[in-house]
């Protein structure tokens, strides 16, 4: 190989160096935003963690996996996780592989920014080298690779279903500028690279096909419009890069580290909060995904929208998508980046300012207190619960059954868990209301917490200050006294299907306790979707603006998920689930303390 | 005067025709639903912070449509969210969300 072209220059390069200069000025730039935005302690954590061997080794090994390869993606649709694969990897795999070939080759270039990504266009081949023909080989198997991904793109984009996709997102004028300009820089730089093979020296792609062309072609004049054509491409798709979705691209490579750190959303808008709706592609998974959209409503109102109206800065589209959201955390767990859905849209709703603020000093917990000293195991309903107190009666039965010695925390009803006013985005009230709780139950001394309900177990696990007592759900509770033979449960010819929780499946990661205790009364079947994938029922506080009525498609659409299998009985392990899931089901639902009760030996 | 140890309570008749409905108009403007309540009283019956606080749904429309401002304002600073209320409404009003909307309207005077 050698340098064909005087000065090693020409000026077909400058909109690919303009646009590279722009948009890695443009991510620097951002980059210094994200971390002064950041708290002062959450910076310099995320700065140990670049230095510690092992988070640095993790951050690499991530950034790889799902930046360049998306394993996530694969995980969940092959053709999706090829389709991004191909383009993402292959396109890392021609710059690196460029730069390979210039250090080879003429390694006094290797400073110039464009030489490895026009390397063909400055280069002669002079004498066939083995490394020379390997590095073509290579070349070309990955811009082929590309292009295999690109023809996926183009189809996905006008025939989504074929990729099992029933919704995809609708993508904004800016990014159709940045799609079409993605789609038609590989096309061009393939006729780029085929027009001078017979002067660079081309492999099995390019090759052939400059035979084939020289057979029409008499000069090689128009080898050049196609180069300019290329660098145009790539310079119109770096310009626009900041302002589409595909700003993804460097801010994951940012995102990663920074959860690997252990940095959370602190502030609704800025450092890491930022950092997520910014990393989120667009590839519109959380849709399908999404409970809400059982109701086409709703569409518009799932992550993927969230994430771009937060980009906008659409404050009335923001507030209505955040108060609209379940909070299930679905979304989460199927987005390829994890963007946390529920929690970015929590931080919004705390941001709005009330004129009034709940009060709760007024509150006089000394009878509770006084109520419940000296219990072991103290049970706390909770409002949910008290609202269906055949559950709260099945399991006093089976504690006593057990001889568990309890006592009920709230008998003539207590104080609220505060997880929904927190849910609702008034931490400071719901922390009130937890200081309340706590003094309650550091007066009784007890050794264990149990709950019925999960969303109380979840936030007397996550939120409250408890030490010396085990926060524990009634799921696991009797399970451990199966275990211990203190709860016989007699087998029969029943068939029940179990539905996660979200609260308790994804946001406790409590699945296995509740199935084996059904397995021990008759036979289970598995929901179309179940575990981590489970449907919420709809009935979740978490949503603020959705009515009894808007959320009767939810609840049906999950009802349908759950009787895929046609169980006899529908069983939960919450009470909210259990009333939403009555008021329209066609067969029995129950809380698995009333079950395991029917079914006592 | 002289003291009996007792004396008359201070009159609560509200006259419609000088009440500050404001609120009411406000709160019908955000949540049209507050309109269709039936008062059944299933909402105080299962209140989480009625037993605190008096809090109870009904009441509060109620005491809305008569312009008593300071019952509202104690009642609604005793809400929990809890979401029961919206849970057993018959009219399947959102009332969590109603609570929220009285909670950011402006109150154009201080009324307590
Ligand atoms: S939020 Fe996640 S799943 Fe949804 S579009 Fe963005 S990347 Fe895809
Ligand atoms: S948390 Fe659930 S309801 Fe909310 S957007 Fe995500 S999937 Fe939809
Ligand atoms: S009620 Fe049950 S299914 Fe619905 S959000 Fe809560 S935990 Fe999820
Ligand atoms: S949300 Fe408020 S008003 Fe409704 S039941 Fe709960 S505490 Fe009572
Ligand atoms: S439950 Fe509903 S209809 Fe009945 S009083 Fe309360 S708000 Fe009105």
């Amino acid at each position: 190989m050698i340098e064909r072209v005087p000065g090693a220059f020409h000026p077909f390069v400058l909109p690919f160096v303009a646009g590279m200069v722009f948009v890695l000025g443009w991510c620097l730039v951002g980059m210094v935003r994200i971390l002064v935005e950041l708290p002062r302690e959450d910076r310099r954590r995320f700065f140990l963690s670049l230095v510690t061997p092992k988070t640095a080794w993790k951050n690499i090994k991530d950034i790889f996996l799902n930046c360049l390869i998306h394993v996530r993606l694969w995980k969940r649709n092959k053709v999706l996780g090829y389709m991004h694969s191909s383009i993402a990897f292959g396109w890392f795999m021609l710059i690196l592989l460029g730069h390979i070939e210039v250090i080879l080759f003429v390694p006094e270039r290797v400073h110039f920014l464009y030489y490895p990504i026009f390397f063909n266009f400055f280069v002669a081949e002079a004498d066939s080298t083995l490394q020379g023909s390997l590095l073509m080989f290579l070349m070309d198997f990955f811009l082929l690779v590309i292009l295999s991904g690109i023809a996926l793109a183009m189809v996905k984009r006008f025939r989504s279903r074929l990729f099992g996709m029933r919704r995809t997102t609708r993508p904004s004028v800016l990014d159709r500028v940045g799609l079409y300009s993605l789609w038609a820089i590989f096309p061009l730089r393939l006729m780029a690279e085929v027009f001078t093979a017979h002067i660079s020296g081309g492999s099995f792609l390019t090759g052939p096909i400059n035979a084939l062309f020289l057979h029409f072609f008499s000069n090689d004049l128009h080898y050049m419009p196609t180069w300019w054509a290329y660098s145009i491409a790539l310079g119109v798709f770096m310009f626009v890069l900041p302002f589409t979705r595909y700003m993804h691209i460097p801010a994951e490579m940012l995102l990663i580290p920074m959860r690997n750190a252990g940095i959370g959303i602190r502030h609704p808008r800025r450092g890491f909060a930022k950092l997520e709706y910014y990393s989120c592609p667009g590839c519109g998974v959380c849709i399908d995904a999404c409970p809400m959209t059982a109701s086409r409503a709703n569409v518009k109102d799932c992550t993927v929208y969230l994430n771009r109206q937060l980009r906008r800065g659409n404050e009335r589209r923001i507030e209505q998508i955040s108060d609209k959201c379940l909070l299930c955390g679905k979304c989460t767990e199927v987005c390829q980046v994890c963007v946390q859905g529920p929690e970015l849209r929590v931080a919004q709703r705390r941001m709005r300012s009330y004129a009034l603020s709940p009060d709760y000093s007024q509150i006089d917990t000394a009878p509770m207190q006084a109520a419940v000293r000296g219990a072991k195991v103290l049970y706390f309903a909770g409002c949910m619960t008290q609202l269906t107190p055949s559950i709260r009666k099945s399991l006093e039965a089976l504690l006593r059954r057990a001889g568990v010695d309890y006592k009920l925390m709230d008998p003539d009803g207590g104080l609220c868990c505060g997880r929904p006013l927190s849910m609702a985005g008034r931490e400071e009230q719901a922390r009130e209301l937890m200081a309340k709780n706590t003094e309650i139950i550091r007066a009784s001394g007890c050794e264990v917490l149990l709950l019925s309900c999960p969303i109380c177990y979840r936030v007397f696990r996550e939120s409250y200050d408890l030490p010396g007592v085990r926060v524990v759900h009634h799921t696991v509770f009797l399970r451990e006294l199966q275990l211990a033979g203190r709860l016989p449960l007699r087998s029969g010819p029943e068939t029940f299907v179990y539905h996660d929780p979200c609260e308790l499946g994804r946001g406790c990661g409590i699945y296995e306790e509740p199935r084996r205790l059904l397995d021990g009364v008759g036979t289970r079947v598995e929901a179309a979707s179940h575990h981590a994938e489970s449907v919420c029922c709809g009935g979740s506080l978490g949503s603020l603006t959705l009515g009894y009525r808007q959320r009767e498609a939810i609840v049906r659409a999950s009802l349908k998920n759950l009787t895929a299998e046609h169980p006899a009985t529908i069983v939960t392990a919450c009470p909210l689930c259990q009333t939403t899931f009555a008021r329209y089901a066609d067969r029995p639902v129950e809380d698995i303390s009333q079950t395991l009760l029917r079914n006592l030996g | 005067m002289i003291d009996f140890g007792f004396n008359l309570a201070p009159s609560s008749a509200v006259n419609l025709d000088e009440i500050d409905l404001s609120r009411y108009r406000a709160l019908l403007r955000m949540e049209p639903d507050a309109r269709i309540c039936m008062g059944c009283g299933s909402c105080t019956a299962t209140c989480t912070a009625g037993p605190f606080s008096g809090m109870s749904v009904r009441k509060v429309l109620l005491a809305l449509e008569r312009g008593q401002h300071v019952e509202v304002n104690r009642m609604l600073e005793g809400c929990m969210l809890c979401g029961k209320c919206m849970m057993v409404c018959p009219r399947g009003i959102n009332t969590r969300h109603l609570i929220l909307s009285l909670c950011r309207i402006k109150q154009e005077e201080n009324y307590d």
